[in-house]
């Protein structure tokens, strides 16, 4: 946007004081119809189940991705810590589809038949208490939801309350990864260790690794993928947004107009919490497993290259992000392991350095004013474009 | 030698604050009525806005108190003691520059604080009305689609009086507003908050007499910290140690 | 749990954790001191750190096998050697890091950390080109190896004392580079107020790229010091991160007091916790505890209060 002078814009203004304008500018639209139709129609269409399935499991970023496009872009919050609530939200769901292939019967060989088969090998000889409710579905999938959502509550309310923000948040996030991932790693009788909880086969007596299942599971994925991104525009669209963004720039004045700022980060934190655990559940079904590999400071720090190639301001630009990366890691890393690496350490660089708008502002400056002269708009926008 | 009001709108008493041993304020007493204009001088480092960063709750106390309509402001949080209806405008102008002079009008329109009441906020006519009456009233109503960066330092002071105007405060403190300003924009300042004044208490901080002279109702003049006097424009200026302060050096 | 040990056992076994101890918090010490430097002066998040020291050990095995192959009959003193190239080849990356990249993103600190990550990946990945992904280690002097038996019971390893000594002469030598030398006179100037410090004629760019460069050489002879006490691979410093940014903020940013006090109080918690817990659970604990007193004391132990 170039700097134009009050008076030439006044008079373009004049006329129509800015309204709520419609939920979707036509950009927007464009772009939502757009991941629609490559995400429900040409994916599934061009894909074997097997890739489809590889597609899904790259969907399931885009959740945290695009938690982190409200938290980061537009709260300038930088959690380095969401594989944790990826990690929370797909252990939960993990955790009960664990106690229902480890029934007595598939697991009549153990010492204590009934509990799953690493705590066998740990020497545990009963189901503990913790894990007593994961029995339930109905408790399980509410937990993918409300343990992280606390979780963040707990550490956003310590750390907003105080006003640590910037990158001591940052770090302190970061800790609790390493935190979550030693914990996880060295229980390994409560929690299967290293290598996550494995093998796991039904959900309500329905087989989820047969490719059937998997393509279901697909469309349940994008389906509560597009609900989340229209939760997350409903937000931005909202005062809340706007206060969001008011704050990143002038917390100081933000509070001085009356709003109690951290009560706002909380909430925002708590909602890409949500987000990312909605995506590490999603993750453990369609992928048949969770490990802390998911959880630590190496997958929470490539989860915000997955948002910040895509835009940090973009919602849709961080689904379009974490499909790209992905793909590309995908590529290059069955041809060429060892360049891969060394890409993803110059993207890092070249996202912060070349383009820091991400795709969606590459797109916003070079390709969108050229579909705007090819097919021009017949009226005239009442508010100027963001 | 400080007036005392029993009526005051607000009651700074025994208010201290130091930072590491040096008392940026000490002891500090002053009282301000209702539908008063209250000036603050002093030379710089006098402590004039950290006063006012005391009272908004910016900078926390040390010691005393202050008391605005029963409300102890000092044991408040920055967004409780807007709500309890004082206003404060900085000294370098805030605004939220990445959104519209529509976008900062509505952030601080009085309702929708709260997580869900900002969620659930509307643009209705009422709120449409009232950004668009303000914005009248501080020379911004062709300006309001403009993004708040591309606004001269005027117009950015100005949006900042109407974002603290459209909460309707009690109490209003401005922070040295017609500082870096053209004498065209200082005229139509003066002249704006001469209007703005009329009908709630004010404290301003100000440097340029003349102008202090056009709206004090009374002066408060700080020296390091502490209460030099307090009266009339004219009574403080004739003032033997605050001749002595200003020009003693 | 003490009935099965007697007095005299339980003394010594006190006093060998202890001395356990002081090691992590010598390895701490160094390892913070460099981030010190640059994260609690200049405000910098360079999350390649720990690669800064990786460089440091490579540059000590390099100069290890060069001393065996040309000069065997000086060996004994390579370490030496090492330890000076360590710090001009870090120091030196440092510096051209920081007109590369820190420099264009002085205002921006979460870019930094994003950038600085970028950097730590690429670092790895020629590590692994150059070195291999294995580990590899150095061959210790003679001089160095063996221990120093003070009774029956208690052995203290040479290594061990000489990684303690060497912490100790380097948190002098920046404590004398930051408090007591000119150059750092004018880095602390720098951080207290840019604008003044340029227009009193400190040139702030150069001062930038100076500290930036020495807090990477200092990181660089840390690694040179921990190739006497372990072995080093190309991922090895990313392990080392999450424990050097916590040692920094838990002091105070700003305070090398603080960045001491704090390495030793958590090397000494985890070491003592490691005695009766398992290691994972020790670390769990001091660093739960760490990140549960910064939240509620986020300026960490040692901070000024400063007038806004």
């Amino acid at each position: 946007m170039t700097m134009t002078s009050p008076a030439t814009s006044a008079a373009l203004t004049k006329a129509a004081p800015p309204r709520q304008g419609a939920f979707l500018d036509r950009t927007e639209t464009m772009g939502a119809i757009a991941l629609a139709v490559l995400i429900f129609v040409i994916l599934p269409l061009a894909l074997d189940p097997f890739r489809l399935n590889l597609f899904g499991k790259y969907l399931t970023y885009a959740f945290v991705a695009v938690g982190l496009v409200l938290c980061w872009g537009a709260g300038g919050i930088l959690s380095l810590g969401q594989g944790v609530f990826f990690g929370l939200g797909g252990y939960a769901l993990a955790m009960f589809l664990k106690l229902e292939a480890s029934s007595p019967e598939n697991t009549a060989i153990q010492s204590t038949p009934g509990i799953p088969d690493f705590m066998d090998w740990n020497q545990i000889t009963e189901l503990p208490f913790w894990w007593q409710p994961f029995h339930s579905l109905t408790f399980s999938i509410l937990a993918v939801i409300a343990v992280p959502a606390f979780f963040a509550f707990v550490i956003g309310t310590a750390m907003f309350r105080r006003r640590v923000g910037g990158v001591y948040f940052s770090i302190i996030t970061q800790a609790i990864a390493a935190i979550l991932t030693i914990l996880i790693i060295g229980q390994q009788g409560f929690t299967g260790g290293v290598n996550g909880i494995t093998d796991l086969r039904t959900m309500k007596g329905w087989d989820i690794r047969s490719d059937e299942a998997k393509t279901i599971l697909y469309f349940v994925n994008g389906g509560l993928l597009f609900a989340c991104l229209a939760l997350a525009q409903f937000v931005r669209r909202s005062k809340l947004g706007r206060i969001l963004i008011a704050m990143r720039d002038r917390e100081d004045r933000v509070r001085f107009s009356g709003y109690d700022v951290a009560s706002f980060k909380i909430f925002v934190f708590c909602l890409g919490a949500a987000f990312a655990a909605i995506g590490g559940a999603m993750f453990t079904v369609q992928v048949g497993f969770m490990s802390p590999s998911f959880v630590g400071i190496v997958p929470s720090i490539e989860m915000v290259i997955f948002c910040a190639v895509g835009g940090r301001n973009s919602i849709l630009g961080a689904v379009w992000g974490t499909l790209l990366v992905n793909w590309a890691k995908t590529l290059f890393s069955e041809a060429f392991p060892e360049l891969w690496q060394l890409g993803l350490g110059a993207l890092f660089i070249a996202v912060v350095l070349i383009f820091p708008d991400g795709l969606a502002g590459l797109w916003k400056t070079h390709v969108n004013p050229r579909i705007e002269r090819l097919f021009p708009r017949r009226t005239t926008p009442t508010v100027p474009a963001e | 030698m400080s007036y005392e009001n029993p009526n005051a709108v607000l009651m700074v008493e025994d208010l201290t604050v130091s930072f590491d041993g040096f008392k940026a304020v000490d002891g500090l007493n002053f009282y301000v009525a209702p539908n008063e204009c209250r000036v603050i001088i002093g030379p710089n480092g006098a402590g004039k806005t950290t006063v006012l960063d005391l009272i908004c709750g910016r900078t926390k106390a040390t010691g005393g108190s202050v008391n605005f309509k029963g409300h102890e402001l000092l044991k408040m949080r920055e967004d409780q003691i807007v709500h309890a209806g004082v206003g404060r405008k900085f000294q370098n102008p805030s605004v939220y520059e990445d959104l519209t002079v529509f976008e900062n009008l509505e952030i601080s329109y009085p309702k929708g604080y709260s997580v869900f009441g900002a969620l659930a906020f509307r643009r209705d006519q009422q709120v449409h009305d009232r950004i668009e009456e303000i914005a009248e009233i501080i020379f911004l109503k062709d300006a309001l689609g403009e993004k708040a960066a591309f606004l001269s330092h005027g117009q950015k002071q100005w949006l900042e009086i109407g974002m603290l105007l459209i909460q309707d405060p009690e109490l209003l403190m401005l922070d040295e507003p017609v500082a870096g300003m053209s004498v065209a924009e200082r005229v139509k300042t003066a002249e704006l908050l001469n209007r703005i004044i009329a009908d709630r208490s004010v404290i301003v901080i100000e440097h340029d007499m003349k102008f202090v002279e056009d709206i004090a109702t009374r002066v408060t003049v700080l020296h390091q910290g502490k209460l030099l006097a307090e009266g009339s424009m004219a009574h403080v200026q004739a003032d033997p140690k605050v001749i002595e302060v200003y020009l003693g050096h | 749990m003490f009935a099965d040990y007697s007095g005299s056992e339980l003394l010594s076994i006190f006093a060998m954790q202890g001395f356990a101890g002081l090691i992590l918090f010598s390895v701490f010490v160094l390892m913070a001191l460099g981030l010190a430097i640059i994260f609690g002066q200049m405000g910098v998040i360079n999350m390649a750190h720990g690669e800064f020291m990786i460089l440091g050990a490579y540059v000590t095995y390099l100069v290890s096998r060069a001393f065996e192959a040309w000069a065997p009959g000086l060996f004994g003193a390579y370490f030496f050697v090492a330890m000076i190239l360590a710090f001009f080849v870090s120091g030196g990356l440092g510096m051209a890091v920081e007109w590369l990249l820190i420099r264009r993103l002085y205002k921006r600190p979460l870019d930094t950390l994003l950038a600085t990550w970028g950097l730590s990946l690429i670092l790895q990945q020629i590590y692994r080109m150059v070195f291999g992904a294995r580990e590899v280690g150095v061959t210790i002097p003679e001089w160095m190896m063996g221990s120093l038996v003070l009774s029956d019971m208690i052995e203290v390893p040479i290594n061990g004392l000489f990684v303690m000594a060497l912490a100790v002469g380097i948190s002098a030598g920046v404590y004398i580079l930051m408090y007591r030398s000119r150059w750092g006179l004018q880095v602390r100037a720098v951080v207290a107020n840019r604008t003044m410090a340029d227009a009193v004629g400190i040139n702030t760019e150069r001062t930038d790229r100076m500290t930036f460069a020495i807090g990477c050489g200092v990181a660089g002879v840390a690694g040179a010091a921990f190739t006497m006490i372990g072995s080093t691979g190309p991922t090895a410093g990313q392990l080392y991160i999450v424990d050097t940014f916590l040692v920094v903020v838990f002091g105070g940013a700003g305070s090398l007091i603080g960045t001491i006090a704090s390495a030793f109080s958590i090397s000494q918690a985890q070491s003592i916790l490691e005695f009766f817990l398992s290691g994972s659970m020790a670390k769990v604990l001091t660093l739960l505890a760490v990140v549960g007193i910064l939240m509620v004391r986020p300026q960490g132990l040692f901070a000024l209060k400063l007038r806004k």
